[in-house]
């Protein structure tokens, strides 16, 4: 997608004298017809009462409001037809709602107001013209017309000159009125009939949001397809082989003592691979968060802590699978950090829900000074992966503790 | 002793028929999915069933359904169920009847041959072999504070006496003596408030009432 910015108008004086003047006048034509309709209950019904008269004023106007969206699709075909220009689509106000929104407002104000000034303005310049073309070629006027026509008797004097030179100034200075005319026009056409910077801005913020959230679940898709494969593949082969050499290990007794060290080696080996291969898993995507959820995946990471940890998850309904993964690996890795640098007791673990905010907040009793931007631990990755999905993320670490990891992740009810 | 193996990866359970073997029982049958399991049941009337939890079609937690479904038809049998995670709350389901003759274990246990067999043999005689995560989350749910009082030697006992070993059995896997084991076992069950019981399997149904299973 483009980012919406309004485009420069393409018109240069002179070289696009041309496409201004046509822009302008279509302009004009378009007021012109605004005008029949203002005039129109005079033209027909010529009211007399006061109260009729307020109303046969009013009324054409609660007629061009009401009609705001078809006037907007008329003017929109001006400009691209004639200069060539797109304006971008509102949201709303495009629709049959008219000036109940605040686009369908902005348009009635360019019909209305600078709709109708832009054609003033270009009536006055072509008049302007038309007296500059009248006045340059006044030695044609002066050899053409029958003597009974002319104003004076200017014959070929230097006066005329002046004129015509004047003629020839006002001439040029039309095509450029024209030209700064329609950019004009153009710049507060796209001002108020496209979308205003609010809205232009709050279209990409959305837009880009939803492009996040597509990659945010992309990755994790993509997790869970890694711990598949690995799972149905490298793991199952790495368990089967152990199997293998576990059963060489009871089986074959009667061999010589360095063929036992070796297989011995090699099955101890093959099981490390497999409890290696185990928690790289844990930490992508493990099965258990699928099937079963958070309580069940974080029973487990709590379990396997090799510190007492105090779990308490009260959800009434499981969140999207991208939100589940980034509380589990919230949890997972704060409780790691705890393992590795807190030298704690005890770890308390707590996943909430409240409303649209789903709270995980994991606490120890350790030595405190954790910080956040410092490289060495996770916290940065973290807070990385929490702000992925528009979450917040905060610790508190004083030296001496406790620690108090808090994260807020948005749960689309 | 018969066994059927019901396992949808043919490497492990290629490898699952050496074990069991090697372990002196006789495999009568092998599935790939929880029906063909349940019809080889129906069918052969094995001792022993060794199921996988996810297989086809589904891949979440037929073999649990299975399970369920063999001990309530055929309460005989013995069933040992294997995992790619444990999930303590699978193995409520399963001990809350009868808790003779299950057991609960992580895959990767597998490798482990000597002690896999050892928790074969012992599930097929009517013990509990439960994967010691499963009995470490169980112990993470009780958040009461008998717990608590426990020394963290007598929560290792504890651990291991749970998922179903015997006195000798923890004495080998703490290196200690097995008077040392029982008398780390009584000084538990007086501190839970357990009643005494002789008969292994009994002792673990005790500890795993009070961990909340059953």
């Amino acid at each position: 997608m483009r980012i919406p910015t309004p485009p420069r108008l393409p018109l240069r004086p002179f070289r696009d004298a041309r496409r201004a003047f046509a822009l302008v006048a279509a302009g004009i034509g378009v007021q012109l017809a605004f005008c029949v309709l203002l005039a129109a209950p005079w033209l027909t019904v010529n009211p007399s009462h006061p109260l009729l008269v307020i109303a046969a004023v009013i009324a054409p106007f609660a007629v061009a409001a009401a009609a705001t969206p078809w006037l907007t699709a008329v003017q929109r075909e001006r400009f691209r037809a004639l200069a060539r220009v797109d304006i971008p689509r509102t949201p709303e106000g495009a629709g049959p709602r008219g000036i109940g929104t605040r686009a369908g407002r902005r348009q009635a104000v360019y019909h209305l107001l600078a709709g109708p000034l832009a054609a003033l303005g270009g009536a006055l310049t072509f008049l302007l013209g038309l007296v500059s073309l009248g006045a340059a070629t006044v030695y044609v006027w002066v050899w053409a017309l029958p003597v009974s026509w002319r104003l004076a008797q200017a014959g070929y004097t230097t006066q005329a000159a002046y004129v015509t030179a004047a003629g020839l100034a006002g001439l040029g200075a039309t095509a450029w009125l024209t030209g700064a005319l329609a950019r004009a026009d153009g710049r507060t056409a796209l001002r108020l009939l496209g979308p205003s910077r609010e809205e232009r801005l709050a279209r990409r913020v959305e837009d880009l949001t939803e492009r996040r959230a597509d990659v945010v679940d992309a990755a994790d898709a993509e997790r869970r397809r890694i711990e598949r494969d690995l799972h149905d593949g490298a793991q199952q082969r790495l368990v089967s082989m152990a199997v293998n050499l576990g059963l060489a290990k009871v089986t074959l007794t009667d061999l010589p003592d360095d063929a036992r060290k070796v297989i011995d080696e090699a099955h101890r080996e093959a099981k490390e691979a497999i409890a290696e291969l185990s928690s790289l898993v844990r930490g992508l995507h493990p099965a258990v968060l699928e099937d079963r959820g958070l309580d069940a995946a974080l029973s487990g990471i709590a379990a396997r802590a090799p510190l007492p940890v105090r779990l308490k998850v009260d959800l009434a309904s499981r969140p999207s699978p991208t939100i589940e993964a980034v509380a589990y690996f919230v949890v997972s890795e704060a409780l790691a950090n705890v393992v590795k640098h807190a030298q704690a007791s005890r770890a308390d673990v707590t996943v909430e829900r409240f409303g649209g905010i789903l709270l995980v907040v994991v606490s120890d009793d350790g030595v405190g000074g954790a910080d956040p931007s410092s490289g060495g631990t996770g916290l940065a990755g973290l807070a990385k992966r929490v702000a992925s999905v528009d979450g917040t993320f905060s610790i508190s670490s004083p030296p001496g503790g406790p620690t108090v990891v808090t994260v807020e992740l948005p749960c689309a009810l | 002793m018969r066994a059927v193996i019901a396992e949808d990866s043919v490497l492990l359970r290629i490898g699952l028929v050496k074990v069991l073997e090697a372990a002196g029982f006789e495999v009568v049958a092998e599935a790939g999915d929880a029906e063909a399991a349940l019809a080889a049941v129906a069918e052969h009337r094995p001792d022993l069933v060794v199921l996988d939890v996810r297989m086809p079609p589904g891949f979440t937690d037929e073999g649990v359904r299975a399970a369920l479904v063999i001990r309530r038809e055929w309460p005989d049998t013995a069933v040992l169920l294997l995992s790619q995670y444990v999930e303590e709350r699978y193995a409520a389901d399963l001990l809350s009847g009868d808790t003779r003759g299950i057991g609960y274990l992580l895959k990767e246990r597998v490798a482990d041959v000597e002690e896999f067999i050892d928790a074969l043999r012992r599930v097929a005689a009517g013990g509990t072999a439960l994967d010691p995560q499963v009995v470490s989350q169980l112990l993470l749910r009780r958040h009461r504070d008998p717990l608590e009082r426990l020394t963290r030697r007598e929560r290792e006992v504890l651990e291991l006496m749970a998922s179903g070993r015997s006195n000798a059995g923890i004495a080998e896997r703490l290196v200690v003596s097995e008077s040392a084991v029982a008398k780390h076992i009584n000084s538990i069950l007086a501190k839970l408030d357990l009643p005494r019981a002789d008969a292994d399997h009994r002792r673990v149904l005790a500890v795993l009432r009070f961990l909340g299973v059953g």
